[in-house]
């Protein structure tokens, strides 16, 4: 009870206000998980605050029926290619504009960042054409390689970030113990960075995780991703709502694992690596 | 160039001589073309102000950033175009610089590992310096866990354990705490110089120059004023800048008249023309005067004396030292004498000045001997 005084120095007003905003920020949550464990003809029939009729059946169609499960290793799959891509590809280039200057530096810098400006709809017809063409339509490094182009820019904004946080006397130190520079960069450089690699990897895996437009546009059926699979509101058994409820209520599980390595740096994240 | 790099890391001390060296970097000249031979197991100074360019004249030694012009030469060969991995050099920062991932075993480890040397000899050898330098109980501790003073500790055995040629130290007792560099001024030199080691060792300090002794580059906006021993260049500074970069508190400087045998500070003083300078036409000239040579109390008695009076404009009495900065016929002079003598601003005072101390220049600034 150390904390008896501080609670009680605190008027009920100013306690009332964030608990209302954390329950009004929570509900969406609450019912989407409550929804999960009704049948779809208890969350038609009318409102309860508790399922009634409790039940593990949506979670265990999940499981079982393969459109459903492969939609969530699908997803997966491509979500992980794209992060591994994207940080492996942003790291010597953050590294680039974090410790040289060169002819049109901070333009490219910038122009990188212009890529996360325009909404992903623009570039669903011109990557499904490209696809087509070049028969990748439909795979899992289709959907990877497209959301390269939000999840690279981001990497390497946020790597560029704690890169410049780290002296570049280190770096010499390195070259005058005589390390190549290589061997600088995997043993010292990286680990110095461990978090901002952290971070970067999380916010693409985010990204990529909670994309729906281009994953849908780019596959059909061997690379369905979950937010394909899970948007269709009606299939041939009707409404089910439970089902949805429950394929949603999964997809938070990935996100809030990764979050949870990455927990004391997200801040550093969203500001991009920047102080 | 690959069989350059061979022979040199074969050398253990070696002379730095820099050719004609320059270094201009987007139209701003930061090193003037620079001569200067460093001659090796020698515990080499730069003592400059801030942006001098004693850490660009150590960078263009280590190979960290390229000359613009000019040669750098190793024990007479060319290095200019060698890597700074291939030079067998070691280089402590003013900030203190370590590898945060690494523990302090592995930091003072890390140039014996890329080496290449056997583990049980690493444990041996980081051991060893780990002693000397006091450091032996931190060896598993985290970086971050530490001191200032104990990271730049790490950073300097890191630099001794390699035992490389020539050691580049960068203001390395700027950031530490009083005592802390008290205490390794008075270490450094010998631990450099006894691993056979030619050392270079940058910094702002006049006082700390002295202390360290060995040789001497004065250094000033980019421009190496004089280079030679150091106890030589305090007592005769070869010019000017010299004897400002030298002194602190801040030579006292002056234009004196010369005519027919006598020297006068115009409405001030006048005394006997000495011996070196009777030659010289009469006319202008400087004079330097440091401030401990101008003292408020009156000196032995065979010393050869002028007295001054001016006006008090600020004493700081610091411990043992006071300082009285005054007014003298329209300059400012500095006065610095032991003992505390507590003076009030405005106050006449008279202070004697040395004429022993006393250090002429030509108008272009040049040293009379």
């Amino acid at each position: 009870m150390r904390n008896s005084n501080r609670s009680v120095s605190i008027p009920l007003h100013q306690r009332l206000v964030p608990a209302v905003y954390i329950l009004f920020l929570m509900l969406p949550i609450y019912w989407l998980l409550s929804m999960s464990f009704k049948t779809t003809n208890e969350i038609l029939g009318g409102f309860s605050f508790f399922p009634q009729d409790f039940t593990l059946e949506n979670y265990m169609e999940i499981f079982t029926d393969p459109t459903w499960y492969r939609g969530y290793l699908n997803s997966i799959t491509y979500v992980v290619i794209n992060t591994v891509i994207s940080v492996t590809v942003a790291l010597p280039a953050a590294y680039a504009f974090s410790r040289y200057r060169f002819l049109g530096d901070k333009h490219l810098f910038f122009w990188l960042l212009t890529n996360r400006m325009a909404p992903p709809a623009v570039f669903a017809l011109p990557f499904f054409q490209l696809y087509a063409a070049i028969d990748l339509y439909d795979t899992h490094i289709a959907v990877a390689l497209a959301h390269c182009l939000f999840n690279i820019p981001l990497a390497v904004w946020i790597l560029e970030g704690f890169m410049s946080g780290v002296p570049k006397q280190l770096d010499e130190m390195a070259y005058i113990d005589g390390y190549s520079f290589p061997q600088f960069f995997v043993r010292i450089f990286m680990p110095a960075i461990a978090s901002g690699i952290g971070v970067a990897a999380f916010f693409c895996f985010m990204y990529s995780w909670v994309e729906m437009l281009l994953s849908k546009t780019l596959t059909s059926v061997a690379a369905k991703s979950i937010a394909a699979t899970m948007t269709r509101t009606a299939s041939t058994a009707g409404y089910e709502l439970g089902l949805l409820a429950a394929a949603g209520a999964l997809t938070i599980i990935p996100g809030a694992i990764v979050i949870y390595f990455v927990r004391n740096y997200i801040a550093r994240g969203f500001s991009l690596g920047r102080v | 160039m690959c069989i350059y790099a061979a022979s040199i890391t074969r050398f253990l001390a070696l002379s730095v001589e820099l050719r004609n060296v320059d270094k201009v970097v987007d139209g701003m000249v930061h090193i003037h073309p620079v001569n200067l031979l460093l001659q090796d197991r020698e515990f080499n100074v730069l003592l400059g102000a801030t942006l001098s360019g004693k850490t660009t004249l150590l960078r263009l030694m280590a190979g960290l950033e390229k000359p613009s012009s000019g040669e750098v030469l190793f024990s007479g060969k060319n290095v200019t175009g060698v890597s700074v991995q291939k030079r067998n050099i070691a280089m402590v920062y003013q900030e203190f610089i370590n590898y945060p991932n690494f523990s302090v075993f592995d930091n003072i480890a890390s140039p014996l590992r890329v080496a290449g040397k056997k583990p049980d000899q690493i444990k041996q050898e980081v051991g060893e310096i780990a002693e000397l330098l006091r450091l032996s109980e931190f060896l598993d501790r985290d970086i971050a866990s530490l001191s200032g003073g104990q990271q730049q500790r790490i950073a300097l055995a890191r630099a001794l354990v390699k035992r490389a040629s020539l050691v580049l130290l960068d203001e390395p007792l700027a950031n530490l705490d009083y005592k802390l560099r008290e205490q390794l001024r008075e270490e450094l030199p010998r631990l450099f110089v006894a691993s056979g080691s030619t050392v270079v060792y940058a910094t702002s300090e006049p006082e700390e120059a002295l202390m360290l002794g060995g040789h001497i580059a004065m250094l000033h906006e980019g421009k190496v004023v004089q280079y030679g021993k150091t106890t030589d260049i305090y007592r005769r500074p070869g010019n000017l800048e010299s004897a400002r970069i030298f002194s602190h508190p801040p030579i006292n400087v002056t234009t004196i008249v010369k005519s027919s045998g006598v020297i006068a500070i115009p409405g001030v003083t006048e005394w006997q023309c000495p011996e070196v300078f009777r030659d010289r036409p009469d006319g202008e000239y400087l004079l330097g005067i440091r401030p401990h040579h101008l003292s408020l109390t009156s000196p032995e008695r065979d010393a050869r004396l002028v007295t001054i009076s001016g006006t008090v404009q600020l004493a700081e009495i610091s411990g043992s030292v006071s300082l009285v900065h005054m007014r003298i016929n329209g300059n400012d002079w500095i006065s610095e004498s032991g003992g505390i003598h507590p003076h009030s601003i405005g106050e006449s005072i008279k202070v004697y000045m040395h004429l022993d101390g006393c250090l002429y220049f030509d108008r272009d600034g040049t040293a009379i001997y």
